[in-house]
């Protein structure tokens, strides 16, 4: 965090100046683990086996939050009969289909009752919850980072003693029961006490007066199980009560100034905005089936069709009626997941012909590099918005396949369009940053030349195809065609008035007044929103997200200053801060509570404002009224936080350790050796490496530096960053450059079966070598913010890692890989190919490794 | 006489408040009247940082419509005024030298970039989206209605604004298209 989050971390050691243990887990020592006062170095890709071990500790050692674990988590409810553990078959959950390579979740549900998850693919029980005959296998996923919520239909039974057999609490017992400290120092290469020392840390730390807080970031999702690491450290958060209270919660730090509002208003494939699912394709889908199936019965999702129909009324206006079922036949269907990696499949197919890059750099930022560029190759055209000439834009003249000769440019029939960007300070907008706040900037200046904002470019491309396309009866222009698409223009290159679209995305009533809330919104055509997450950032006619009230000038909480979603709430949840009659669980961690009339405290409540602790639904209550005045997880289908989640994830109801896709180890803990459903991808210039490969026996992992971003389109080409960290390097022990000959500042060549690539070599105790499995394991680290091109320069990390996905999210697994390293450079021109074959002989790789279960 | 006196900093230290010469004593005019570059900038516009996702405070100086000089926001209760090297650098991001101006273009088969008029592009890349739109049209597959296009892609997003990112989404799910994807994951 002190790396990549520098001013973020400002807050951490704030903590620790009032006392606050800081424990850093890390492969790396880095500039956190120098300001911890524990590092703890594990293997890359083993964390789901050190949380799961904290869980067991927790669950062994009776260090539950009880009373928060009763009120607020599922931990009572029971499962049906028919789950199957991994503890009952070796590794794998019940309903697995090895045919297919999926989960049919079925099984998983609670007894008696079928519940919608609060995020995460939920359409995968579509027929079971319509009826409705489906001839499409659903396979996308949905998001893992979302707002979620859902219904459920028939009754849960609880067990208030949390002794039946079948309640989540035991189902968790006897799962994590093998998670021991023993384990931990096997799986993990953590020793023992190390190990001991962090539970007690943390167990400690958290109850009634205290709590403790888990942050993280893409060290954690981008594996083929990154969603079930998140998972892995809610169980334990939830456990302990470090959820909806202050000091607590399970924070992403997120790396791009608004990959939070990208997601919200997501330009991503199966989320509609405000995590309203993108819908699949289905025999005469209505909007009506849709909300049954991707909706809830009980909580906020209860509401789906309000959200849904003023989203429709926002983009179509007045050619959605109640008719034409508010224009939700314009939407586009899914079949499958249309992710980035299918994408560049798609391409490398024939079937994509065009590709739009938006200030994202893929020849260099995304896994196995090699066919990103491939992919682009075989494309008509290539349209790349940015501020210099990336490596996205010149692949056809300079990129690495014209060097060893697998391209030649002569024979490259992508025609490329760059256009220079605006930059930040030349238009105005919103971030949401990694809190949920969204922060106005303000233009400064007029952008020069052809640089254009995004909003520039976006609106008037649209402008010129609907003028291209005006009279046309085709059906296919329709939505195209009855789009509103009318934004007030200014100035010389007429910009569209960024507030006005902002105002879009809060929505309008009837009267066209904005609206304050999302609770006002209704189903029946008269509101119009375009997020529903983010109604009431525009209320009163008001930029919220502008407001700046120093924080010199308001207390802790900062309420005035910018907007977060949703209802400006700080903290999600917040109504567990409370104890189920509504006083703060102590006063040092008082943040909201029930004065006897409403709810009130120092934040924004997250409940109803009158609903009183003591308040029980009458039977047959749906949406928000189903809610208790103790249902603290006001998304969620039961109200409660998922220690075992019944619904949303399409890997398993409970997260297990898998190795990594490619891992020089055997799973200790099952005979499963990796998520049986990850997703994999067959292709020729994408092979995988076999198990416990005596020919790639290191680890490989990935990350930032403070001094650069990302795949460095915006810090490679700065003089005072490409001072700072001038070229590629990677990190290794001395006892691993003694192993292999490396000197320190000589080059490295690392090599996995997709590339090789040089580095120069920087000989660190930073980096330690661990115990694993009974033998020694060396690590490398990768910085991965390099490219051909710019000031600082180096090959890509990311050339070397497969495209192997989490089945979840489709997130790469970058973050644990096996490799080989040699010292010297690596071969230039169709030696290096040669070079990788050589490899790959030597592995005895086929089309086949990897492909397993 | 005085005046001489007075421009030496031991004479300055001994007569005056500053006696551990540490501080005015030891100024030189040059260093006494220098000014900030912020402060004589025409006006202070407040932005974010663009780097990251915390989300810094930022206080944009503008001199004769130019951006001089990005610093911290100190009210910011994000940040408290502080910014990462990063963030640092925005100055050199937003004003550098390796910034482009001007729309290049790469024809097919072609070794090397050529100009072209922004207009010129704008009109291009309309007709390529229509185009390509038309050729990757489905109105079902296996048998259920899907109503889109697979012939254009978009990627990216976690740069840009929200409201960017807003029209994004309409504009190309209006056309037809599916695969929208930003860095959300990478």
């Amino acid at each position: 965090m002190a790396e990549c989050h520098p001013v973020g971390f400002q807050w951490v050691m704030e903590a620790k100046a009032r006392g606050a243990t800081v424990v850093h887990v890390d492969p790396r020592f880095t500039r956190t683990s120098a300001l911890a006062d524990l590092h703890v170095p594990l293997r890359a890709g083993s964390d789901i086996a050190f949380l799961g071990g904290l869980v067991n500790y927790v669950l062994t050692h009776e260090k539950d939050f009880r009373e928060y674990v009763l009120a607020y988590t599922n931990a009572a409810t029971i499962v049906g009969e028919e789950f199957r553990d991994t503890e009952d078959l070796d590794g794998v959950f019940s309903g697995l289909d090895r045919e297919n390579r999926s989960y049919d979740p079925m099984t998983w549900q609670y007894e008696g009752a079928v519940v919608q998850a609060a995020s995460g693919e939920r359409d995968q029980e579509y027929e079971e919850r319509t009826e409705a005959e489906s001839t499409i296998r659903e396979a996308a996923r949905g998001e893992a980072h979302g707002a979620g919520g859902a219904g459920v239909s028939g009754e849960i039974h609880t067990d208030e003693t949390l002794t039946h057999p079948r309640c989540v609490f035991q189902i968790l017992k006897r799962h994590y029961a093998r998670y021991t400290p023993e384990m931990v120092e096997q799986v993990c290469g953590v020793p023992q006490e190390t190990f001991r020392r962090v539970c007690e840390l943390v167990t400690e730390n958290s109850g009634r007066e205290r709590t403790t807080a888990f942050a993280y970031a893409v060290g954690w999702t981008q594996h083929t199980v990154g969603a079930q690491y998140i998972r892995t450290a809610s169980i334990l958060q939830s456990l302990l009560g470090n959820i909806g209270r202050p000091g607590g919660g399970i924070l992403a730090l997120r790396g791009h100034a608004s990959i939070q509002g990208s997601t919200d208003i997501p330009t991503l494939f199966n989320l509609l905005p405000g995590y309203i699912p993108m819908p699949h394709a289905h025999q005469n889908e209505t909007l009506d089936e849709f909300v049954q199936a991707e909706g809830a019965e009980k909580g906020y999702w209860g509401n789906l069709r309000s959200y849904l129909v003023s989203l429709m009324k926002a983009w179509w206006g007045p050619a959605a009626t109640e008719d034409n079922d508010y224009a939700f036949g314009y939407l586009p269907r899914l079949t499958g997941s249309h992710s980035t990696y299918e994408t560049v499949m798609a391409q490398l197919e024939g079937t994509c012909h065009g590709y739009f890059l938006m200030g994202e750099n893929p020849a260099v930022g995304s896994a196995n590099a090699k066919m990103q560029r491939l992919g682009m190759a075989a494309l008509d055209w290539l349209v790349v918005r940015d501020f210099s000439l990336i490596e996205s834009a010149t692949w056809w003249k300079d990129g690495p396949e014209i060097e060893t000769g697998e391209l030649r440019t002569e024979d490259i029939g992508t025609e490329v369009f760059f256009l220079p960007a605006a930059a930040h300070t030349e238009k105005s907008g919103s971030f949401t940053n990694t809190q949920r706040l969204l922060q106005w900037h303000r233009q400064a200046v007029e952008p020069q030349g052809d640089a254009r904002s995004d909003l520039w470019f976006t609106y008037h491309l649209g402008r010129r195809i609907r003028a291209k396309l005006a009279g046309s009866a085709d059906e296919m222009n329709r939505p195209l065609l009855d789009l509103t698409w009318d934004y007030p223009v200014h100035g010389a290159i007429a910009e569209p008035d960024a507030e006005a679209v902002l105002a879009e995305i809060n929505g309008s009533g009837p009267d066209g007044r904005p609206l304050s809330a999302y609770t006002e919104l209704t189903d029946d055509g008269s509101t119009s929103c375009g997020c529903w997450i983010y109604c009431g950032v525009y209320a009163d006619g008001v930029n919220q997200a502008d407001r700046r009230k120093p924080r010199t000038e308001q207390d802790w909480v900062a309420k005035e200053w910018a907007w977060a979603w949703p209802a400006n709430r700080r903290i999600l949840y917040n109504r567990a801060s409370a104890d189920p009659d509504g006083r703060p669980w102590s006063e040092r961690k008082a943040y909201v509570w029930w004065d006897g009339q409403k709810w009130t405290g120092h934040d924004v409540p997250d409940f109803e404002p009158g609903k009183a602790p003591d308040y029980r639904p009458e039977e047959g209550a749906k949406g928000p009224d189903a809610l208790s005045g103790t249902d603290a997880f006001i998304m969620q289908a039961d109200g409660k936080a998922w220690l075992y989640a019944p619904a949303g994830l399409v890997d398993g109801p409970l997260p297990a350790h898998y190795e990594p896709h490619e891992s020089p180890f055997t799973n200790p803990l099952y005979s499963q050796q990796s998520n049986p459903v990850r997703q994999v991808i067959r292709h020729p210039e994408n092979r995988y490496q076999p198990p416990g490969s005596e020919v790639f026996p290191y680890v490989t992992t990935t990350y930032r530096l403070t001094e650069h971003h990302t795949a460095g389109g915006m810090s490679r080409w700065l003089p005072y960053l490409a001072e700072l960290q001038p070229e590629f390097f990677c990190e290794i022990s001395p006892e691993l450059a003694a192993e292999r000959g490396l000197e320190h500042l000589g080059w490295a060549t690392i090599v996995t079966a997709r590339t090789a690539i040089e580095a120069r070599v920087l000989v660190t105790e930073r980096l330690t070598p661990l115990r694993v499995g009974g033998r020694t394991l060396h690590q490398v680290g990768l910085p991965y913010h390099w490219g051909p091109n710019g000031l600082s320069t180096g090959d890509a990390a990311n050339e070397l890692a497969p495209v192997v996905l989490d089945p979840n999210t489709h997130i790469q697994e970058v973050k644990a890989m096996a490799c080989d390293i040699r010292p010297g450079r690596r071969p230039r021109g169709p030696a290096l190919l040669e070079f990788v074959r050589e490899y790959r002989r030597r592995a005895g790789i086929t089309d086949e490794t990897g492909m397993e279960m | 006489m005085r005046g001489w006196l007075e421009s030496w900093p031991v004479y300055r230290q001994f007569r005056g408040e500053d006696r551990s010469g540490r501080g005015e004593s030891a100024m030189s005019r040059r260093t006494a009247e220098l000014r900030p570059r912020v402060g004589t900038a025409d006006r202070v516009v407040k932005s974010v940082c663009p780097y990251c996702a915390v989300g810094c405070g930022q206080d944009v100086f503008v001199k004769d419509e130019k951006v001089v000089q990005i610093e911290g926001d100190p009210d910011s209760p994000v940040s408290r005024g502080r910014l990462c090297p990063k963030g640092s650098a925005s100055l050199q991001l937003t004003t550098g030298s390796a910034r482009r101006y001007d729309v290049l273009y790469r024809r097919p088969y072609g070794t090397e970039w050529e100009r072209l008029s922004l207009d010129e592009a704008m009109d291009m890349i309309a007709d390529r989206v229509i185009e390509a739109r038309e050729r990757g049209w489905q109105w079902e597959e296996d048998g259920a209605r899907v109503r889109r296009t697979m012939g254009f892609a978009s990627l990216g997003g976690a740069t840009l604004d929200n409201e960017e990112n807003y029209l994004i989404k309409k504009l190309f799910t209006a056309l037809g298209a599916i695969q929208i994807e930003n860095q959300a994951r990478i």
